[in-house]
């Protein structure tokens, strides 16, 4: 049995779609027989890919003016439902944009959201969300009771996003109600944080410093070793918070979730909510010189050590193979 | 740091959810399935930016009172004490034996109406995600059932002539995004520095008014909240597939070689 309709939020910038966008169209796929996706921009931009993942119509807005996705967005949607349009699901990824908009969905819909998911299931005709808790220690499953469309957050990089040869979705006009005060806020600027070498989201080698580093500027260990090995550098939030690197870099619950080939964690505890952005790496490498540290508890290869006298080493080590 | 021109003095509204302490253990009730409760709870250090943050804009405002509002169960208050401590004046506290496995939807229907209850609140801020349910959607939801326009993961707020200005994190940078007011934000952790509570701010907040609301109270239909208000249902708990135990070793000098030779074996040196 499959559902018979999902629909996918979809966010893109500049018209690249986002990955996490095409893991949910390449999951949905699995689950019903008609996969579509709902867009808060130009559709013509993105219809393309979103086609080729296996979305057969794009519902867009149209150019959104700056104002942000949340209100606009979840009230076409909700129009849309209202007009007999209702999928049985709607799928977004746990971004900035994604919780805004099915947050405001789940009160015009007055429906809960299931958040936090990292698989899908469906089971006699309803969907089964499986959401990681205690740092992934334990994972729950739940089932929506109420009727629908459920509202659907799963992290990133949950599933692998699989092209499905389709053609250009076909675009829609998703019509925006008047949403009054609620839809004031708008952006007037954008600012990118410049950043060389692979991003965290797609580099095949992550290298992750945390506060066992020390002071600021030994952050510099972790760079130089990123550089050697064509990897992205990151960060625990305790660094991030005490504003050694931005934002961008941190790892975990509250940052990015990585699954690189290798991670290699330096002066990093392994804190639950650091460990449920970087546990799905296939190899993980710990430099600390607490033997107790909960890091060595998911690490391939452990070193209890000072990454002072062990990061240098690996720099001149690496430096000298050229 | 909140730079502001002198405003009109500004009421301002910060959600402060008191959780279990994060560094004991978490549990869940095999009854009930939801996360265990019984023992003291604290003021969630996610929401300590957000009430630092309205002390400093209250302040650039040039006055106005700053009001804590949270849903909890059994009456606590302790994590409402600690905020009040650090320098809110007042705080407004719902707690229901009928809100018990309330889900996220039903706690913004709960916040709203005691935020409802604050007179003239142009700002309400809260965290971008507590640090025990992280459901990151409680602050939209307050939003859109107050019908306020909302800003989330502000990494600085201004106040100017009744407009907000916040830098909002964005996966590349930050988007620098404006709205007036009156507005729901969610701050992003060390956004600005937490205050210690001084011993005469613990002192006062022994005396500062905290309200205790029941459903009733805010107005709310217990059968829109609860268990009957989730429509989701927990099918299955289990433990996560364990990852296989590595090698660890102490540093003997020899930590580099190792590093090395497993990433020669992975083929990437
Ligand atoms: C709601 C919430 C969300 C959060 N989200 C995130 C998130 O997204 N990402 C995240 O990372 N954290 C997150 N945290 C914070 C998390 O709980 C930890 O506080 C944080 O990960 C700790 O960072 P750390 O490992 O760098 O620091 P610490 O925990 O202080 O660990 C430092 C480690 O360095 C070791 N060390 C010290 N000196 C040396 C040395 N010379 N050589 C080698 N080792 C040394 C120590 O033994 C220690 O293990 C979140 C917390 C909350 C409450
Ligand atoms: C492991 C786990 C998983 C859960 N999964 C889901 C789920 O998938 N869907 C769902 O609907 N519910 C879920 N819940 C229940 C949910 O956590 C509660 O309903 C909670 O009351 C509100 O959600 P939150 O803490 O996740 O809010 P968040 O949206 O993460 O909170 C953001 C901010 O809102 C404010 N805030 C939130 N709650 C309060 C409060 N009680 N008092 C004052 N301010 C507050 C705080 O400023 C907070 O930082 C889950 C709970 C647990 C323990």
């Amino acid at each position: 049995m499959t559902l018979s309709k999902i629909w996918v939020y979809a966010e893109a910038t500049d018209g690249n779609v986002s990955n996490t966008t095409l893991e949910l169209l390449t999951k949905a796929r699995e689950l019903a027989s008609t996969v579509e996706a709902v867009f808060g921009g130009d559709g013509a931009s993105v219809a393309a890919t979103l086609g080729e993942y296996g979305a057969t119509t794009v519902h867009a807005t149209g150019d959104l003016g700056g104002v942000l996705q949340g209100v606009p967005v979840a009230a076409a949607i909700a129009a849309a439902v209202a007009g007999g349009a209702a999928p049985d699901a709607i799928l977004f990824g746990t971004s900035y944009d994604g919780r805004d908009v099915a947050g405001r969905l789940s009160v015009a819909l007055d429906r809960t959201v299931i958040t936090n998911n990292v698989d899908l299931e469906e089971d006699g005709g309803a969907l089964v969300c499986t959401e990681p808790v205690f740092g992934g220690a334990t994972l729950v499953r739940t089932k929506f009771t109420g009727g629908g469309p459920n509202i659907v957050l799963v992290r990133p990089k949950s599933f692998a996003a699989e092209p499905a040869g389709g053609a250009p979705a076909t675009v829609e006009a998703l019509a925006v109600p008047d949403t009054g005060a609620a839809g004031a806020a708008r952006v007037t600027n954008r600012f990118v944080e410049e950043r060389s070498g692979p991003s965290l989201d797609d580099a095949a080698i992550v290298v992750s410093g945390g506060r066992g580093l020390g002071e600021s500027d030994k952050f510099q260990m972790v760079e130089d070793l990123a550089k050697l090995l064509g990897a992205a550098p990151g960060a625990s939030r305790a660094i991030v918070d005490a504003g050694w690197v931005p934002y961008s870099y941190q790892v975990g619950q509250t940052g990015k979730v990585v699954k690189p080939t290798v991670y290699i964690a330096a002066g990093i505890s392994g804190a639950t909510q650091h460990m449920v952005g970087m546990k799905g790496s296939k190899n993980i490498i710990a430099v600390n010189k607490d033997a107790e540290a909960p890091i060595f508890g998911v690490a391939d290869l452990g070193i209890i050590g000072d990454v002072h006298k062990v990061l240098p080493k690996l720099i001149e080590a690496l430096k000298a193979r050229g | 740091m909140p730079i502001s021109a002198k405003n009109d003095p500004m009421n301002i509204v910060v959600c402060a959810k008191q959780i279990p302490d994060p560094a004991e253990p978490g549990a869940l009730d095999p009854q009930t399935k939801t996360l265990k409760r019984d023992g003291k709870l604290i003021l969630d250090e996610s929401d300590m930016y957000g009430v630092e943050m309205a002390l400093q804009l209250a302040e650039a405002a040039g006055g106005g009172e700053v009001t804590l509002v949270s849903m909890a169960p059994d009456n606590k208050v302790d994590g409402l004490r600690s905020g009040l401590a650090m320098g809110a004046a007042k705080a407004v506290l719902v707690s229901d034996p009928a809100l018990a496995g309330t889900d996220a939807l039903g706690t913004a229907k709960v916040l709203a109406a005691a935020i409802g209850k604050v007179e003239g609140a142009q700002l309400v801020l809260t965290a971008t995600e507590s640090s025990d349910g992280y459901t990151g959607t409680v602050p939209e939801q307050v939003a859109a059932i107050l019908g306020m326009p909302s800003i989330t993961f502000a990494k600085s707020i201004e106040v100017r002539d009744g407009t907000v200005y916040v830098k909002r994190q964005t996966d590349a940078g930050y988007d620098e995004v404006e709205c007036p007011l009156p507005c729901v934000v969610s701050v992003t952790a060390g956004v600005v520095e937490p205050r210690y509570p001084s011993f005469k701010g613990i002192m006062a907040a022994k005396s500062k008014p905290l309200d205790q609301l029941t459903l009733a109270d805010a107005g709310i239909d217990a059968g829109s909240v609860g268990w009957a208000g989730g429509g989701q249902e927990i099918v299955g708990i289990e433990e996560a597939p364990a990852r296989e135990a590595g090698e660890i070793f102490e540093d003997d000098g020899s930590g580099v070689d190792k590093i090395v030779a497993y990433l020669e074996n992975l083929k990437i040196v």
